[in-house]
């Protein structure tokens, strides 16, 4: 234990550049994931059908590829076709396409639970798509995603551990990186995982704070 | 006012509507009376283009509603409706629903549109209530808020499906008394409704409705008291006698 103690106070250093840029690739990934869902979302459910098929095709296809060979494809195979992007940015774009199905999944989950009386009432007093979504639907949807949303925000905190398979020194490759030259896989390993449950705890209370927010009408 | 020419509608295979010719003149009070299914409210609803309607023609003051039109947004500023079920906004206030038409369709400055809002809310009764959310008021309170949403709008006429049918027996009539204010008020109202108290009352004319078609029409009194076709007269009688 005290053993541990000291490699703790050792290594944390080293490991707080990774924890940095967990949250780097996270946070980015997060807001590029609920910006691109939105679209599928409201694509899907805008009665468009080519539009709605489209957005269908986009969710399946992301779906059906794995989030490590996604960020493989953006790394290596897209500079052959011109667009280079360094590792940290293949990562943030990545995992945001990556969890885009789910959020654009989620999102027309909630549009479509609210009832339709409302879009009726809406029309009545002469509001067209956007401002009936912008005004009506929107406002409400939000408290019925808001907690898959959190629970979300857990997977791609863990997640963002993927983008150590493409170069991006996060908190799980620098853990890979001190246990293979320390030989202290115990202590940094053991490290590693605290230090994500640590970040992962306030996002739990977060999804549980809206839960009951959702519960209460 | 409104006029509808030979308006046929259907669901499917089913056909709701069957060929529905009608016209409601500026102020005045027209009842559409009929069993359920019979195609009432889907007339209502043809009128300010929450449905289609598959032949014939409807228009407003010459205005042919078609819902994919842009005009529709015209139309439905000009002739607002007041659901059974209320659909009132519940994220928002009972002042807030009452301006949100004001402000973001019709682009009226907020402190006027908030001033007519509360004065309008004081006319339905509920200058009280104007912070309230819906879910904290009772379905008489919703309902007359739905009245003054629909009255934000300075529509030339509003339309009312069952606007009683989903409140409890005691709070039925506060509903109607501001309606029948309305009325005396010369605003224009048609009113799909099972009240034949309030039809018989306030409404000028009453349609009565079966299997899709006009079965029997004429000034309420006549119709009500007196009707001259068999089924409107099994209807009344199952209607006012459910015994």
């Amino acid at each position: 234990m005290a053993k541990f103690a000291s490699d703790a106070v050792e290594f944390l250093p080293i490991l707080m550049h990774g924890v940095a840029l967990t949250i780097i690739v996270t946070l980015g990934s997060l807001v590029l994931s609920t910006l691109l869902g939105l679209v599928w979302a409201l694509m899907r459910v805008s009665g468009i059908a080519p539009l709605s098929w489209a957005s269908a095709a986009i969710i399946n296809l992301i779906r059906g590829i794995p989030i490590i060979v996604l960020l493989f494809y953006l790394y290596f195979v897209m500079p052959d076709l011109g667009v280079t992007m360094t590792a940290l940015q293949a990562a943030i774009v990545g995992l945001g396409i990556a969890y885009s199905a789910y959020q654009a999944e989620n999102f027309r989950a909630g549009i479509e639970a609210i009832d339709k009386g409302q879009i009726e009432a809406a029309q009545a007093i002469g509001m067209g798509w956007g401002l009936t979504m912008r005004r009506v639907i929107l406002p409400q949807a939000v408290r019925i995603v808001l907690p898959p949303y959190g629970n979300v925000m857990i997977m791609m905190l863990k997640d963002s551990s993927q983008a150590s398979t493409i170069t991006v020194a996060e908190l799980a490759l620098q853990g890979k990186l001190i246990a293979s030259s320390t030989f202290k896989n115990t202590s940094v390993f053991t490290l590693v995982a605290l230090m994500y449950l640590t970040m992962s705890i306030p996002l739990i209370l977060l999804v549980r704070h809206f839960e009951k927010r959702a519960g209460r009408k | 006012m409104i006029e509808l020419r030979d308006v046929h509608k259907r669901f499917g295979s089913h056909e709701v509507l069957k060929g529905i010719t009608a016209s409601v003149t500026k102020g005045e009070v027209v009842c559409i009376i009929g069993p359920s299914g019979s195609g009432k409210s889907t007339i209502l609803r043809c009128i300010n283009g929450l449905e289609s309607y598959d032949s014939g023609d409807i228009t407003i003051e010459g205005v042919r509603v078609d819902r994919t039109a842009p005009s529709i947004v015209a139309v439905r500023t000009q002739v607002s409706m007041v659901f059974q079920r209320f659909n009132l906004f519940p994220h928002r206030t009972a002042l807030e629903n009452v301006i949100e038409g004001p402000v973001f369709v019709k682009k009226e400055k907020r402190s006027l549109a908030v001033e007519r809002g509360r004065a309008l809310l004081a006319q339905v009764g509920l200058a009280d209530k104007a912070d309230a959310h819906p879910p904290q008021l009772s379905g008489g309170q919703q309902q007359r808020v739905a009245i003054a949403r629909a009255l934000a709008m300075q529509p030339k006429a509003i339309l009312f499906d069952e606007p009683t049918s989903a409140l409890d027996p005691e709070l039925v009539g506060e509903v109607l008394s501001v309606m029948r204010k309305l009325a005396e008020a010369g605003m224009t109202m048609v009113v799909v409704t099972h009240e034949m108290g309030f039809a018989r009352e306030v409404a000028d004319r009453v349609l009565f409705i079966d299997g899709g078609v006009i079965v029997e029409q004429g000034p309420a009194k006549a119709v009500l008291n007196q009707p001259q076709h068999p089924r409107t007269q099994d209807f009344l009688r199952r209607v006012l006698h459910p015994m």
